[in-house]
Order: C-alpha cells, then structure tokens, then sequence
C-alpha cells in the first residue's frame, strides 16, 4: 500500500504495524529550517507545506548516513546498549536538567523552595557520584527505537533483546522493580522490570537510535488528554495545560518538565506528550508559534505559586515542551504528560 | 529553624507542630505503600493483629530500591500519599500518628489527623539518595514477597521533612502556593 502524507506530499509505502506515513513528523527527522533556498518561489511553495514541527518537506535522510546495503545489527547488541542505558539512566541525570535546576535555585523567591531545591541538587550530585539512582522510583522502562529502515535486526527478536537488557541493567544497577504482571488482578511484581513499554518508528537510514526513559509513577498519574473542539483553540489548550499542572500540585514532585502533545488524534496525542519530554529540557520547538506557546505556558505555570515540592514558589516547572501534528477537521487533542525533577533518560546511536 | 522530633510521637509533640515547620525526624518508622497498605488495613478488618503496634508511630510513604552491597537501604524517597488515602483512617483510629510522603491528602484524611490527632509530613520528592543516607538500620518486617512493596521498619536519624497538614487543619501546601500565585 502506498499513501502519501497530507502535510508535505511524502509518499511511501506503508507495511504492517509500520506507521511509515506519519513517522518523519512524530520523530522529526529532516527538521531544518526553511533558509537557503535560492529560488523564492521554491522556497514559498515549500513553507506552505511546513509541518507544525517547523519541518519543510525536505526528505530527512534519518541520521545523515547512507547506505548502499542493509546494515545487519545482531540482537544482542541493542539488549548490550539497553542494558548499558539503564545502568546509568537513574544515576546520572542529563546536564541540562542540573543547569534547568541551578537556573531554578537563582529565581526562585521562596525560602523553603530554594531550600528544596538545594537539596535536590545536593541528591543528583550524590547520585552521579555514587551510581546510586537518583530517586528510588527508577520506573517503567519506556525505550524509543527509531529503526533505520536499512536495518536489519538479526539474531533474535528486537523486544525480547530490549527486556534483556532491562532485566539485567535493572538487576545490576540495583535499580528497584516496579512492575506488576497483570494491572487488576493480583498485580504480582514481575521481579525484573519487565516489560519494557517500547515505541518502535521506522526512520530512514542505517542507523538503530535507542532513547530509554526510567518514567517514574508519580508523575505519570498526573497526566491528562482532552480531547478539545477546534473552537476551543489556543485559549482551550492553554486553559487545560495550566489546570493539569495546578491539580498535580505537588503530587508530581515540582519543579516538574511539562510534556505537551496536541493534535493527531486520541493515541497519537498521548504519544506527542511523552515524546516532548525526551527533548533537552528547555530546548524551544522550533516552529515560533510553538515555541512562543511554550513560553507563554511556562510563565503562567510559574504563576500558579506551586514552587519546588508544592510548600510555595516562583519556579513550578523547568520547562514546557509541545509537540504538534495536524489533525482532523472536527478534533483539537491535547494531552500533558508530566515529568519530576529527575527526568531520567538517556540515548544511543548504533 | 528545623524542630528535632523523636519517634514515637507524643501527642504533646504533634500538638506542638504547624503547618509549615521544618522537622528531623529521629527513631524507628515503618515504611509500607499500596500493596503494604491493602494488607494491613484487611488485617484491621478482619480483626487480625498487625505486624507492628501502630500507636505513636510514623508510616513513610516509599518503596526502596535494593541496597548495593553494605547500604542500610537504596534511594528511598517518598511517594504520592494520595494513594493510601483510603487506608489512612483505620490506621489513626489504631493510634498512628505521624505520616511522610508527598502530595495532597483527602479531605477525609484531612479531618482524620484533626480528630486523632496526628501530622502528616512532606520529604523531598526525588531526593532519595539523601533520603536513605538518614536510614541507620532498615529490616523488612512483613510482605516481602511484594518486593518494593513490602513493610520495614527502619531507624531514620535525623530524617528531614516539612509538617503541611497539622492537627489543627493548617495546610502548608495552600498557606504556600497563595502567597506567591501571581495569576
């Protein structure tokens, strides 16, 4: 089957439980701006068709690789490289949620704030310096895989390779188990972590990217998705984004990073919202509109007077990231997807 | 200031505390969340004696994760207290009086630590290393066949932690959050 993608005129072939159509957009492969092209015409007809990621319809290329053959990766190696995410994922925290922190420590007014806020710093100092996890909710491994489709995973099965992984990083770290087998009847702990809640897109290239989320409970069950009409426009987005954060309170361990999906559709929502939180903390959409949105919510979040840990403040959330996808005539989706302080994730590139 | 509490408490003690004071606190708790809880409080139900005396104690909320090899205890910060709201009553009318998590309480919890009298506490949500560095001795004592789950009782010394609801209905997170809401 071959379908052509409505916002920039892709056509591809789309092969079972493979959203190829759509995949360029979610994952944001060939996001360059618009600038460089000589031919103004050119350049015009193509921003008509700018995705709502800011994306022009350039074909991406997936990581700028380019493959004559298909690139063989043995199953063993991606449960090596999960195995090694997790290792470190809960320990070691990205560098730019400890600048988010100390830029958080400088602003924010509330005494008791700025005294949590120091200790939380303190903790992710400690953590990175004794691999011990940061915070002992090390969560439900959440793994992206963004699959080069010149790739060829031989060897074993890819999710089965991805468990692995997960089992033995979560038993060697000392990471906690808090998985449950079945989510209503007896909710026995698997004992291992398993499994893994794997979001698998295909990419261009030959290349295997692995993103692993340790995504904690907490924070997690204060998501929220509407779906809004397109009556409601930014002013109904904006209104549902500011009253999930002000219900989290400070159930979600602020300050928190908001994950914003709007768009797409009921499941593709959810998805944007958690996809947003894997981006560097406080890196700006780069569609202006977004990212002038993202900056509008931030500062009206941080109005709410929630603070660090809920006891009053300046400094509510780190940051607000929203990911767009167009959407149908009737339907305006939201969803928030919240993440703690600690944010856990870490990436690789076979 | 920071108030040093001992464990177990006196009512003289929760009655001096406000929404608001920052506390450490010193002596045995027990640790116990969801599936701990359903536990106990069917034990309350069914008339059966639990594994610990609740009365004067302190529950905190939280699941370590395990110990690496001569830890007391892994990183144990708190968890979302909501969660245990519902077993929250059956416990104070047993005597507890003292709880550390985070995040809001019910309404029903709310009056509860009014009419038994007892606090409930907020630790650092995240800070888990520093959490389980205060654990002098940790011993599961029940369940430990819910691994994360299971209960401890643990020595914590001088344990950080904010009161925000009193025994008087003062609630820190709300006296907090109005005094700096901008909008």
């Amino acid at each position: 089957m071959v379908l052509c993608c409505a916002c920039c005129g892709l056509t591809a072939a789309l092969l079972p439980g493979q959203p190829v159509a759509i995949y360029h957009h979610l994952f944001g492969n060939g996001r360059r701006g618009a600038e460089g092209m000589d031919d103004l015409s050119e350049k015009n007809r193509k921003e008509d068709r700018q995705d709502v990621n800011g994306a022009n319809p350039d074909w991406g290329g997936g990581f700028g690789l380019s493959c004559a053959d298909v690139r063989h990766i043995d199953a063993s190696e991606i449960a090596e490289a999960v195995y090694k995410l997790c290792m470190k994922v809960t320990c070691v925290l990205p560098p730019e949620n400890i600048a988010a922190l100390e830029r958080a420590m400088e602003e924010e007014k509330s005494p008791q704030g700025r005294q949590a806020l120091a200790r939380i710093l303190e903790n992710h100092r400690l953590a990175g310096e004794l691999m011990q996890p940061a915070c002992q909710d090390t969560g439900i491994a959440v793994v992206f895989i963004e699959l080069g489709q010149d790739v060829h995973v031989c060897g074993g099965d890819l999710n089965q390779a991805i468990d692995e992984g997960v089992r033995r990083g979560y038993s060697e770290a000392y990471l906690r188990k808090s998985v449950v087998h079945d989510p209503l009847f007896g909710r026995v702990n698997t004992k291992d972590n398993t499994p893994a809640i794997v979001h698998l897109q295909m990419v261009p290239g030959c290349s295997l990217k692995i993103t692993v989320v340790a995504k904690g409970g907490g924070a997690e069950n204060m998501s929220g998705l509407a779906m809004l009409t397109p009556a409601s426009g930014v002013e109904g987005v904006r209104n549902f984004v500011v009253d999930q954060v002000r219900k989290a309170g400070p159930n979600a361990c602020p300050p928190v990073i908001v994950g914003v999906g709007v768009g797409g559709n009921f499941e593709t929502v959810a998805f944007l919202a958690k996809k947003a939180l894997i981006r560097p903390v406080g890196e700006r959409n780069p569609n202006p509109k977004y990212a002038a949105l993202e900056e509008e919510l931030l500062r009206e979040i941080n109005g709410l007077g929630i603070g660090p840990q809920g006891f009053g403040g300046s400094v509510t959330a780190l940051a607000v990231h929203i990911e767009a996808y167009p959407c149908h005539i009737a339907s305006l989706p939201v969803a928030v997807n919240l993440n703690c302080h600690v944010a856990p994730h870490s990436t690789v590139i076979l | 200031m920071t108030i040093k509490i001992e464990t177990p408490l006196s009512d003289s003690v929760v009655s001096s505390l406000r929404a608001g004071d920052e506390v450490s606190v010193s002596g045995v708790m027990y640790i116990a969340r969801d599936a701990a809880h359903k536990r106990l409080v069917s034990l309350i139900e069914s008339g059966e004696a639990l594994p610990f005396d609740p009365r004067g104690q302190i529950i905190y909320y939280a699941g370590p994760t395990p110990p690496k090899p001569g830890q007391v205890i892994g990183s144990v910060g708190p968890t979302t207290s909501g969660r245990m709201d519902p077993y929250t009553i059956p416990l104070l009318e047993l005597g507890l009086k003292g709880m550390i998590g985070k995040g809001y309480r019910s309404a029903a919890v709310r009056k509860g630590l009014i009419e038994h009298r007892a606090v409930y506490f907020a630790a650092i949500g995240g800070a888990g290393v520093l959490a389980g560095q205060c654990m002098k001795s940790a011993k599961p004592i029940a369940y430990e066949e819910l691994g994360p789950e299971a209960l401890w009782r643990v020595e914590a010394e001088d344990f950080p932690a904010f009161v925000v609801y009193d025994a008087y209905g003062g609630d820190l997170y709300e006296e907090g959050t109005s005094k700096y809401r901008v909008c």
